[in-house]
């Protein structure tokens, strides 16, 4: 995990790696499962050239037989890619193409591409690459003045759009552009974002400036310094290697770099993934639901795994908002496999979201087959995600052509592993990429940016949700974690083990309610907890509990609208507070004169007691939308 | 680690790099002699050798080695592995 070049989402090589691509490029009948399964390891620069090698030899053979893409890929580069174009065709194999590299003499750009007879472009590629570095295009040393700093990106930027316009309207190819990876060594520190002439913010400037003034609708872009980034600036850049060599990189980064290429080509070329099949128990969830049940399975409840599995939802449901297809395949009764999506208040993805759900105990092999056929779409669109490596062994042995990423055992590394696979590359975001989000999510999440003048107009803008609810089983860890941690909006802190909460549940003199609160930014979650004791008159509060992260949002008048509803039609006559000081609740010590409640009395410890008579109570108006949730499932629909 | 052990090792890594089972060390082994050894490979050569043996040659010593026999010198003198 700790090389920064690591691509930890692919199996590493078998120690047998280079016979086995030997004996393909050498056979008469090359396997194309075998070749698949090859590619999809994690290769070096030499397994790449091996592999590399291959393709060229089998060309016919991946083309026409096993219908990969062929597609002829010029470089044109201020600086040395020679190595890039050698990782390229292993690399493509990964993504179904059979890339032809066509690379210009070193330095050769303007020649090669603006002169319509060039070697070049007599061999017609059908995208050309652009490299440029940033020593090349003259941001190497600081300009003192804007002026002169300005004047050196704009020579820049129009000295690519220019080569830009010769791959398009002489060479006739596909441009694909790059973003230029910064320097890693500031000439000031800090400052250097600060000064428009130092190197990096040249740099960066003239990215901004590269999709505003240089990309065309048709043209692709990989963004190398995104990428440089996530390596981490130090470990890209090398110094002697430039030297030496003039590599803009590392070759360390190549293997890494050339995938990100391959992606944009297969995306620009239809080979993208379509659809994320994924397991349920320890994937979408920690524990078996159908062993663990509905309150034993880690989801959300501030656990670190619970989180974990919630994030990985909340990703899952950003790539279906973007039109990724998701569907489940799951070694369950199907019946057990649905009650968290119908009944565990936590669970972000919901069974609409599902295209195809599968549960059953047949290999997964066969329901992935089933799942592609139903969606008609092929097994090489699918990407299949599990925590059970003797599943993904199966599939990556019985359909080579799925996508399997190789997981840790931290379900807090899945949403990384699978993000930088880059399976869903995309190219563009289409009108129908829009008009799919917009069906999908008409009232969800509009966040409109309006200005707004006071706090009363501020809670409005939130579209705030809150779901009220008894104490029941499915809310009860959360609850008693609630109980047992809140300090500060905690009017008594009377902590109560899971159990004692779980007893309340039926608890007939008991009166309690669980609160969550969404709002456009988000799900908040449980954020208060309200246990009153009933009596015949009288209504008593035992605990009153709020998460401080939604002070001021009015939720107190909602839990004491609510809790007064509750108690006339009981028939009681007045509401009794008390509130007990410790060192750290001095947030609450009027918690109760602020809700109209009169002060009746002190107590020995430094408390209040108090009472609100429920003639005289009338509910205000409060900002948000209110769903009595009897049962959780309405929660999650409203959030 | 001695000198014969290193040159099995670097031996290894010339294979490897240069696709070619059948190469053999000798001191005085040069790159003309070796199918497939060019400048670009001689890159990846060089970066092949500091992973194998754990350390970095620095801008000088690359410039200067004339034959395979000294780059086993710096590797006998900064090995760590």
């Amino acid at each position: 995990m700790n090389n920064p070049f690591g691509m930890t989402w692919l199996l590493a090589a078998p120690i047998d790696f280079k016979e086995r691509a030997k004996a393909q490029a050498n056979s008469a009948s090359p396997n194309e499962a075998e070749a698949r399964r090859l590619a999809a390891c994690a290769l070096d620069l030499n397994q790449l050239g091996i592999l590399g090698k291959a393709v060229g030899k089998q060309k016919d053979f991946f083309v026409i037989k096993a219908g990969f893409t062929p597609l002829k890929l010029g470089i044109v580069a201020s600086h040395t890619m020679d190595y890039l174009a050698a990782a390229l065709p292993g690399t493509g194999l990964r993504h179904s193409l059979v890339v032809d590299v066509v690379l210009a003499g070193y330095g050769q750009v303007a020649q090669q591409v603006l002169d319509p007879s060039s070697d070049f472009a007599a061999q017609r590629p059908d995208c050309v690459l652009l490299a440029f570095d940033y020593h090349a295009l003259g941001l190497s040393s600081v300009r003192l003045r804007r002026d002169d700093a300005d004047q050196a990106v704009s020579a820049a930027i129009d000295h690519v759009s220019s080569m830009a316009a010769g791959i398009r309207d002489i060479v006739k190819a596909t441009c694909i552009l790059q973003t230029l990876v910064p320097p890693s060594d500031p000439v000031f520190g800090s400052l250097d974002a600060r000064i428009p002439g130092s190197p990096r913010a040249m740099v960066e400037r003239f990215n901004v400036r590269l999709f505003d003034e240089v990309a065309k609708q048709n043209d692709l872009v990989v963004d190398v310094a995104f990428l440089a980034s996530k390596v981490g600036l130090d470990c890209w850049n090398d110094a002697r290697g430039w030297h030496k060599a003039k590599l803009a990189s590392s070759l360390d980064a190549i293997p890494l770099y050339a995938d990100q290429i391959c992606r944009v080509l297969g995306a620009a070329r239809g080979k993208a993934r379509k659809c994320l099949v994924t397991d349920l128990d320890n994937t979408l969830w920690g524990g078996v639901i159908g062993d663990d049940g509905l309150d034993g399975i880690a989801l959300g409840q501030n656990s670190a795994v619970g989180e974990a599995h919630v994030a990985l939802q909340r990703f899952l449901l950003d790539l279906r908002r973007r039109g990724v297809i998701l569907a489940v395949c799951s070694k369950n009764e199907d019946v057990t496999a649905r009650i968290p999506f119908r009944e565990h208040p936590e669970m972000v993805l919901k069974e609409d979201h599902i295209a195809v759900f599968i549960a059953n105990w047949s290999d997964k092999a066969n329901n992935l087959r089933e799942i592609a056929a139903t969606l008609n779409i092929g097994t090489d669109s699918l990407v299949f995600l599990d925590d059970n490596p003797v599943e993904r062994g199966q599939v990556r042995q019985v359909l080579p052509e799925v996508a399997v990423p190789e997981l840790t055992e931290d379900p807090a590394d899945y949403i990384s592993l699978l993000a930088n696979a880059g399976y869903f590359e995309a190219i563009a975001l289409s009108e129908e990429d829009l008009a799919r989000a917009d069906l999908y999510h008409a009232n969800a999440d509009r966040v409109s940016l309006q200005k707004v003048g006071n706090l009363e107009e501020y809670l409005c803008s939130l579209h705030m949700v809150a779901t009220l609810s008894p104490f029941k089983a499915a809310g009860r860890i959360r609850i008693a974690q609630l109980i047992n941690k809140s300090n500060q909006f905690n009017l008594t802190t009377r902590r109560y083990s899971e159990s004692e909460v779980e007893a309340f549940e039926n608890d007939p003199l008991k009166f309690c309610l669980q609160v969550r609160l969404a709002d456009r930014f988000g799900d908040n979650g449980m954020i208060s907890v309200v246990i009153f004791d009933k009596k015949q008159d009288e209504w008593s509060c035992d605990t009153w509990l709020m998460s401080c992260r939604v002070l001021g949002r009015r939720v107190e008048e909602l839990v004491l609208a609510t809790v007064t509803e509750a108690a006339r039609r009981a028939g009681a006559k007045r509401l009794k507070g008390t509130y007990i000081p410790t060192k750290k609740n001095g947030i609450v010590v009027e918690h109760f004169a602020k809700l109209g409640f009169a002060r009746t009395g002190d107590l020995p410890d430094g408390g209040t007691t108090w009472v609100l008579d429920l003639a005289d109570y009338v509910a205000p108006e409060l900002p948000m939308q209110i769903v009595n949730g009897d049962d959780f499932s309405s929660v999650t629909d409203a959030a | 680690m001695s000198r014969e052990e290193n040159a099995e090792r670097l031996c290894e890594v010339m294979r490897d790099v240069f696709d070619n089972e059948d190469l053999e060390y000798h001191d005085s082994l040069i790159a003309d002699e070796v199918e497939g050894w060019d400048s670009l490979s001689n890159v990846r050569f060089l970066i092949a050798v500091e992973k194998e043996f754990g350390f970095r040659f620095n801008s000088g010593e690359i410039d200067e080695f004339k034959n395979v026999g000294e780059v086993l010198d710096v590797i006998g003198q900064r090995a760590t592995r």
